[in-house]
């Protein structure tokens, strides 16, 4: 650790540790090992302090303090588990599930759908000791493609709402508090087609319950099978994303943003999100083709089509010279695609007949 | 862009223009509304109220095809008010003062002439963004789509060089690349002046360089464009490949392109799906695309990325890296043996040298930006820090020209032209997802309300557009996102290849289409 002259100590069960002021216990903690239970904590956001899962004993202070909301200060003793704590959190938990109607949801409902599951398990909170009160009750009439709203395993820890404001910069949802009623809605309360929503898709994949769902992905619910995840880039335009395609069986069934991803953080578009079907599309071109005799064009081996190809290009050389092929690489297609295609001019033809499809 | 997408949420004045980010690029369009929320004003030109401008401290509503004459009117102020980044112009830049002294005759007066907005506003954007502790500038096509593209470009640098926004972090001159990887297409040395890593063709050294690394003689000459290619087919140009465009659609002028490559000997297309384009070819090749295949590209912030294949590819189709190579080694064409991607990659690194400290292993967790110039350099996150690429940032002198086109009595109003946020470019892609219907099922012209009862359309009715090249039926939308007397609609929906209406000409330098302008009539259908 670089001794830099900002940075503070302070004693993290029983362990001194470093931080720099305007660090929060939970930022401390976490570079530790041992693992605060959190519920309405989302790193990108800004501390909310809802849940009180994550709450920890300060030496000299009488309550335990939210650890997320909570700033480190200089000498402070922490204690993150103790006997008291953890009950403290298991009954809460427990009270968290027994609102619910359901504790265990598909992983494919999103990307911290399964953050209150590994927790009641965690602290063994799967009783249903307490009578549930209801978050919310779901929104069935809302019958977008892309996004469920099954409000009924809602917590209310507005993670949802919040990474809409904060992320999404959108605030298409917020929170509607009407007498003892307290539920997630838009402006006016309608459906998410009717707001301002972009179906970027970033509540759902913050929410730890799966009260928001994925629909898409869900389609793929229940089947047999490990779900594979796979990084490469979004297809779409020039920001770069980074996302985790999720497959089974050598079928894509869903996308999920990379939350370290360098360009994105987390964050996606409706495009990178949900437009990813054409890729095992029936649509697709499966073999070469190959213009025939009569006009059309014909399924053809790869053989077939290549020597083709080839033999027009060959013909054009011959009796028009280099200068008469011409090349036209892809902004959509890999560095490979377009390098192959630049050096099959240069090295092949000898020219500079090249260009890609940016002036479109 | 010359700085970071992260340093979207860093200005405290942001100058857009040209862009409809929230739509075409929403996820960098985030950073912004970050910085908005920290406090940061913003400007936005552009000629429709898109969300962008609802969320703008100063909106100025110009006139398509315009963008000089507000740029030169700012300019103008920023000069005449003692704005200026003196100790910057004198340490980094060069031809400042003939540049400001060009600068005298255009008062914001003038530019309001020419663009229709009003002068007092034209001189608050010009205090705010120079006024600016970090001002920076975004844009997209809607800059760069016009005759005068180039000169759009330089406008911006001109007044970026004005106030010294640029080289720091939270300012520069940052354009939104549109595709995934038109950023490493350029990269790669897919144009015709350059080699990989835009090493000029015209200069000996790379000529020599090229010749030990292909093994022949490369002419010291800059090919032709794409644009001019495609003037040429059927004469000078007589077989082509294109990868992965559907050129018929995405290009201006539709009748002239089919005319175009359906007077071509020999046509080969590689793509996902049988295009427009590739119905008119002789040979098609399946190409694996996104999540079948792996490689690398770059991003509008020229951060270099992997891409992983998570499925086998479709059929029977293979990587466009690997078709090529084929497609070369049967025209005995040496340097094709590759065996991955990885290997092209690597391949590509070694000559080029914006890539030259990387390889297929370091890039896997895309941290590099480029350039990297040499193994152990952290890369370039910010472009022009200290230094110019070639020493000092030079003041382009420039005027306003028209558009191509102008309006008249015959096509009395202005066609422009985009994307939506649901959509991309011609629906190749997008089309095929399920659900996107739900939202956005077919194309609508967008009209202002008022135009919509003065022309004798109705909202939701069909009207036919109409341009010198051609005609097309499409819906009508009222909304004041229009203003009156400019229409607007997008090139992604197939019956209404409103490609068919533009293409009236090209900047003289990049060849770019003006897509984004274009007279038109419109009647009641
Ligand atoms: S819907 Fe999910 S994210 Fe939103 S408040 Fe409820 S539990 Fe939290
Ligand atoms: S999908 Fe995005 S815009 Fe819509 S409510 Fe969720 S976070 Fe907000
Ligand atoms: S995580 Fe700290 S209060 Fe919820």
């Amino acid at each position: 650790m670089i001794e830099k002259d900002d940075s503070r100590t302070m004693i993290l069960d029983g362990v001194e540790v470093s931080f720099t002021p305007g660090e929060t216990i939970y930022e401390v903690a976490s570079r530790s090992p041992g693992e605060i239970p959190t519920l309405c904590y989302d790193k990108r956001l800004d501390p909310f302090g809802g849940c009180r899962l994550c709450v920890v004993e300060v030496e000299g202070v009488r309550n335990p303090v939210a650890s997320c909301t909570t700033p480190a200060s200089e000498g402070m003793e922490v204690r993150t588990s103790t006997e008291a704590i953890d009950e403290h959190r298991r009954i809460l938990l427990e009270l968290v599930a027994s609102e619910n109607r359901q504790i265990d949801v598909d992983p494919l409902r999103g990307y911290a759908s399964q953050e209150l599951t590994e927790l009641v398990d965690r602290y063994e909170a799967r009783t249903g000791r307490f009578e549930g009160a209801r978050s919310g009750s779901s929104r069935t009439d809302d019958d977008n493609p892309f996004i469920l709203r099954d409000y009924d395993l809602c917590i209310s820890c507005y993670r949802c709402v919040r990474v809409c404001a904060e992320e999404e910069g959108d605030h298409a949802i917020n929170v509607l508090n009407r007498g003892f009623e307290t539920r997630i809605s838009t402006e006016f309360d309608g459906s998410l087609k009717d707001s301002d929503c972009t179906f970027c898709g970033q509540c759902v994949q913050t929410c730890p319950t799966g009260a928001l769902g994925d629909r898409k992905a869900m389609r793929y619910e229940g089947e047999p099978g490990n779900i594979e995840k796979t990084r490469p880039i979004c297809p779409y335009c020039g920001v770069g994303c980074s996302i985790d395609v999720m497959t089974r069986d050598d079928r894509i069934i869903g996308v999920q943003p990379a939350m370290d991803g360098p360009a994105n953080l987390g964050a996606l578009c409706i495009k990178g999100q949900f437009a990813y079907d054409f890729v095992q599309h029936p649509d697709r071109l499966s073999t070469p083709l190959i213009r025939g005799e009569d006009g059309e064009l014909h399924e053809a081996t790869w053989d077939e089509a290549l020597d083709r190809a080839a033999a027009g290009f060959k013909e054009a050389l011959e009796k028009h010279g280099a200068e008469s092929v011409y090349g036209v690489a892809s902004g959509r297609a890999p560095n490979e695609a377009a390098y192959t295609m630049q050096k099959f001019i240069r090295a092949g033809f000898g020219t500079n007949q090249i260009d890609n499809c940016s002036r479109a | 862009m010359s700085n970071p997408l992260v340093d979207m949420q860093k200005p405290d004045v942001i100058f857009c223009i040209g862009t409809n980010m929230t739509e075409c690029h929403p996820v960098a369009a985030t950073g912004i509304k970050k910085a908005l929320a920290k406090g940061a004003r913003m400007i936005v030109a552009d000629p429709r109220r898109i969300r962008l401008a609802e969320l703008a401290d100063l909106y100025l509503p110009i006139r398509v095809g315009s963008d000089v004459a507000l740029l030169l009117g700012m300019a103008h102020v920023i000069s005449r008010e003692g704005l200026a980044d003196e100790a910057f112009i004198a340490e980094r830049t060069t031809g400042s003062e003939e540049f400001r002294k060009h600068l005298e005759q255009f008062t914001p007066e003038w530019a309001a002439e020419i663009t229709g907005v009003n002068a007092a506003d034209i001189e608050q954007a010009a205090l705010l963004y120079a006024g600016a502790e970090r001002g920076a500038i975004y844009y997209t096509l809607g800059i760069t789509e016009h005759i005068c593209g180039v000169d759009n470009v330089k406008s911006l640098c001109n007044l970026a060089l004005m106030t010294g926004h640029i080289g720091r972090e939270g300012t520069g001159i940052n354009p939104l690349r549109g595709q995934n990887n038109i950023q490493g297409a350029g990269d790669s040395g897919a144009i015709p002046a350059n080699y990989p890593g835009f090493q000029p063709v015209v200069d000996p050294a790379n000529q020599a360089k090229f010749r030990k690394l292909y093994g022949r003689e490369i002419p010291a000459e800059v090919g032709i464009t794409k644009v001019t290619a495609l003037d040429r087919c059927g004469e000078q140009i007589r077989a082509m490949i294109i990868d992965g465009e559907n050129t018929l659609v995405s290009d201006p002028d539709r009748k002239h392109c089919q005319h175009a490559l359906e007077s071509l000997d020999h046509l080969v297309v590689i793509d996902l799906f049988l295009t427009e384009t590739g119905e008119l070819a002789d040979v098609v090749f399946p190409a694996a695309g996104f999540g079948e295949t792996d490689g690398t590209c770059a991003n509008t912030e020229r951060r270099v990325q992997r891409l992983r294949a998570a499925v086998t590819p479709h059929g029977q189709a293979k990587p466009d890296w690997w078709i090529i190579s084929q497609l070369a080694r049967r025209l005995g064409i040496d340097g094709f043996e590759y065996e991955s991607a990885r290997d092209v990659f690597n391949e590509l690194c070694d000559l080029s040298p914006i890539y030259a400290g990387l390889d297929w292993d370091l890039v896997e967790n895309g941290e590099y930006q480029w350039p990297v110039p040499e193994r152990g350099h952290p890369g370039t996150p910010i472009l022009h820090e200290g230094e110019f690429e070639n020493g000092r940032g030079i003041f382009s002198v420039l005027s306003y020209r028209d558009p191509a086109e102008t309006i008249d009595d015959e096509y009395p109003v202005w066609l422009t032209t985009g994307r939506r946020l649901e959509s991309y470019h011609t629906r190749t892609q997008s089309g095929r997802a399920h659900g996107i219907d739900y939202l956005l099922s077919e194309e609508t012209l967008e009209v202002h309300p008022d135009d919509v009862s003065a022309w004798g359309l109705e909202d939701a009715g069909w009207c036919e557009l109409a341009s010198r090249r051609g005609a097309v039926r499409v819906k009508v939308q009222a909304t004041d996102r229009s203003p009156r007397g400019t229409v607007f609609c997008s090139f992604s929906f197939n019956d209404v290849p409103v490609n068919i209406l533009t293409g009236s000409g090209y900047d003289p330098v990049t060849q770019t289409a003006e897509l984004k302008v274009c007279p038109v009539r419109i009647s009641k259908a």
